[in-house]
């Protein structure tokens, strides 16, 4: 062979190319899947811009936390790992210093300090989670829900360094053997993936309300914020509501009611 | 050519430590999948029809999938109209519902069965559950 | 020129397969990470990153403390530094790399990397990093290669590798401002949220860079027939750069401190007070901290005087100290510390696990081996030139 090494390379080099790219071209102007429909369900709740309100009158007993955190993690198979360095929580609660630490008042009522504040993904106007994600994993929908696509979550934990309210998890391991009773209607997570609150996407498709809601007798208030007849709207426009460091721009969905009715 | 003789021999016997399986196997007919399609759900429908015809979902299930998975998960559309009209869920479970035969384990089932034939691993059920699964 | 590194010393194969054995065991320890999860690590719910991602954000400045050679050889004509250039190009191949490999090994679910490219996010910095770190990566091997391959036949470099080193000057600068980018847009970390997070990390890598290729170099001549400086003063060129980068990265941590403290802000304190003199009795990197400040003040003192830079040995033991002393802050204070406390003024510590450091060991090995083969490589290039 009179060929020299470095030409051979070359040659092959871009028979290769032109072989996988030629492959490439074909097979992709060939499959074309046939165009169907895909609609939105015609029972599903629809709004503008979904938001909570806490109404922390509500939330006395150690009960009345515990029902709204069972509810959620049973219905999303959220595993219990039983320790906190790779425990995955989707709602919890925190006292008032914990919750709202650069709102500290050494002198405030002793019962409002202790009072179980419900700690969730606050579902951000601009989340900074949202604008971190390299693959847009997690990213917001038009009605304000920063939801989660974990086929596409790569782990690599950019938007739990991102979030500011620390709502995310991690999957440090596999959750599937720390799962009480796996619910077949929402899947499992696998390890490696991010995952928080999802604002029970999954439900306000049937036209439910979020798994929490449900179970708070009350306590906790979901709605269209962009509705002026809404019950969320009425109370966030009329009485005094505190959200999670406002100072950050993120404008949470997540508002307190902590004056008014029993608490005052 | 620089050492030709060596260069040719060891491709021959390259090629032919290679083409061995084939001619080892040749003359012999490997069984098909044993594919399952008489599950107690599939025999109650009056209309054998999956969500696309037989043939079509064949060849682009994963695609289908692949696009069911973006337009739910992310458009928010979970209602899927076909290329008759008719309307699905967009969900696992509306494959599984008739699918999945709940008397039979998990490696004789439809998805599995063909899947482990083919060596094509779907990773679909390290987070989606078997409705047998669940019910343990 | 591959060939180059196939011949080797006792000594050469001896290293080379030392690092192929703690290859081996790193890889052993990352199955089983990837088996069981990044659990195995001490990374928790409140401590999201750790060892890898503080690795990765050494090196990359390592990387781009090339430029630190190629700007003064190409753009200003210092000729000092033309036998050492190849030399911070190869450097930087090696740390790029690393620093890659290093995210691999954090990601949570690897298989899925190419997502970042398959699904752009232009207003993710981490989309825009493995870009600009995938750019600067090709650049360095173009023009490492192209010019050691020109050299070793004994042709003048092609012209159009000049654009192309022009270009890796600014892009150098940008792998580590889109590093810092990563860190300094968070609006929950306050440790982080500086405006001169990117000028702090320029001056850290310009210092630390430097000192580990001056060092590096210290070691080609002894164990080689080539000197990358033959007495010309590159070496104490470079010195200089060292040592007023480390001064200016001293200096902007003190700008940190001041503001932190004289503001008084609690959540600007907090994490300075966690490493320097631990919170709610968490001092877990308090020691760290106080050995990495007091090398850089030996390290800047011992470079400052010329008697004691001048001399071969304490040259290398105040390189050694700056180069500590920016690894401790820059790969551990700055990442934990970001994370403490917690955004619900809690603290968890972090506790560095037994694999994390052999999945660790494993990736320094193998920018180690890449390095050995390139260095190999260059080297024998120039002992033929000069023989």
């Amino acid at each position: 062979m009179s060929l020299n090494r470095r030409r051979f390379f070359r040659k092959a080099g871009m028979i290769t190319a032109l072989g996988l790219g030629g492959t490439f071209g074909i097979t992709g102007l060939l499959r074309k899947v046939e165009a169907s429909e895909y609609e939105t369900p015609q029972q599903g709740l629809v709004a503008k811009r979904w938001a909570m309100v806490v109404d922390m009158s509500k939330f006395k007993t150690q009960e009345d936390y515990n029902r709204v955190i069972e509810a959620c993690h049973s219905v999303h198979n959220v595993p219990s790992l039983g320790n906190p360095k790779d425990e995955i929580k989707w709602i919890w609660n925190e006292d008032y210093e914990h919750a709202f630490p650069s709102q500290n008042n050494r002198y405030m009522k002793e019962s409002v300090k202790n009072y179980p504040f419900i700690i969730l993904c606050n579902h951000c106007e601009n989340p900074p989670c949202v604008k971190a994600c390299p693959t847009e994993a997690t990213f917001q929908r038009p009605d304000g829900i920063v939801d989660m696509d974990f086929h596409r979550c790569i782990g690599c934990r950019f938007c739990m360094a991102a979030c500011p309210y620390g709502a995310r998890s991690f999957n440090f391991r596999d959750p599937r053997p720390f799962i009480k009773e796996i619910n077949p209607d929402f899947p499992t997570r696998t390890l490696g993936v991010v995952e928080k609150c999802n604002f029970c996407v999954e439900r306000l498709e049937k036209g439910l309300m979020p798994a929490c809601v449900e179970e708070s007798k009350g306590g906790l208030i979901f709605g269209d914020l962009d509705d002026p007849k809404s019950e969320v709207r009425k109370i966030v426009s009329s009485q005094y509501t505190i959200r999670r460091k406002p100072e950050l721009g993120t404008q949470p969905s997540v508002y307190y009611l902590v004056g008014g009715g029993d608490l005052v | 050519m620089y050492k030709g003789g060596k260069i040719i021999a060891s491709l021959v016997i390259f090629v032919a430590l290679l083409s061995l399986p084939f001619f080892y196997n040749r003359g012999k007919a490997n069984k098909g999948p044993e594919i399952n399609l008489n599950t107690p759900a599939i025999l109650q429908l009056a209309d054998k029809q999956c969500v696309e015809p037989t043939e079509w979902m064949r060849a682009n299930h994963m695609q289908l999938l692949l696009r069911w998975r973006d337009e739910a998960v992310r458009m928010g559309k979970t209602e899927y109209i076909n290329s008759q009209g008719k309307s699905f869920k967009i969900s696992l479970q509306t494959c599984l519902n008739c699918h999945s035969d709940p008397a039979l384990n998990t490696s004789d089932q439809f998805c599995v069965s063909c899947h482990n034939y083919t060596a094509v691993k779907p990773n679909c059920w390290s987070c989606h559950t078997w409705p047998q699964e669940a019910a343990k | 020129m591959f060939e180059r590194a196939l011949t080797g010393s006792r000594r050469y194969w001896t290293w080379v397969f030392v690092l192929l054995a703690v290859i081996t065991v790193g890889l052993y320890s990352y199955f089983k990470q990837y088996s069981y999860g990044l659990g195995v690590t001490g990374m928790s719910r409140d401590v999201s990153w750790g060892l890898y991602i503080a690795q990765f954000t050494f090196l990359v400045g390592v990387a781009a403390s090339a430029v630190m050679l190629v700007l003064p050889y190409y753009l200003h004509d210092f000729k000092k530094f033309g036998k050492m250039v190849i030399l911070g190009e190869f450097l930087a191949i090696s740390s790029v790399i690393m620093s890659m490999l290093f995210i691999i090994v954090d990601l949570g679910q690897p298989l899925r990397v190419l997502n970042v490219i398959l699904y752009p996010s232009p207003h993710s910095m981490m989309f825009w990093d493995m870009l600009v770190l995938f750019g600067y990566l090709v650049l360095n091997i173009v023009i490492g290669w192209t010019t050691l391959g020109a050299e070793s036949k004994g042709s003048p470099t092609p012209a159009w590798v000049k654009p192309i080193i022009y270009l890796s000057i600014p892009w150098a600068v940008s792998i580590h401002t889109v590093t810092a980018f990563l860190y300094a847009g968070l609006p929950g970390r306050h440790l982080w949220l500086s405006a001169i997070m990117a000028a702090r990390f320029l001056a850290s890598a310009f210092a630390a860079g430097p000192a580990i290729l001056i060092l590096l170099c210290l070691l080609v001549r002894r164990v080689s027939r080539f000197d990358p400086d033959p007495g010309v003063g590159a070496i104490q060129a470079l010195v200089k750069i060292v040592t007023y980068a480390m001064i200016a990265n001293v200096f902007f941590y003190g700008l940190e401190f001041f503001t932190a403290f004289y503001s008084n802000i609690p959540e600007a304190k907090a994490p300075l007070k966690y490493l320097f003199v631990g919170l709610e009795g968490h001092t877990r990197l308090v020691p760290f901290m106080w050995t990495a400040t007091i090398l850089a003040f030996v390290g800047i003192g011992l470079l400052l005087f010329p008697s004691t830079r001048k001399n071969d040995k304490i040259l290398s033991l105040a390189l050694v100290a700056i180069i500590a002393a920016n690894w401790t802050d820059k790969g551990m204070g700055l990442v934990i510390g970001g994370f403490i406390p917690n955004p619900f003024d809690r603290v968890t510590e972090y506790v560095i696990t037994y694999t994390e450091i052999s999945v660790t060991l494993g990736v320094y090995a193998i920018g180690m081996l890449l390095l050995t083969i390139l260095y190999k490589i260059a080297i024998s290039v120039r002992e033929q030139k000069e023989t």
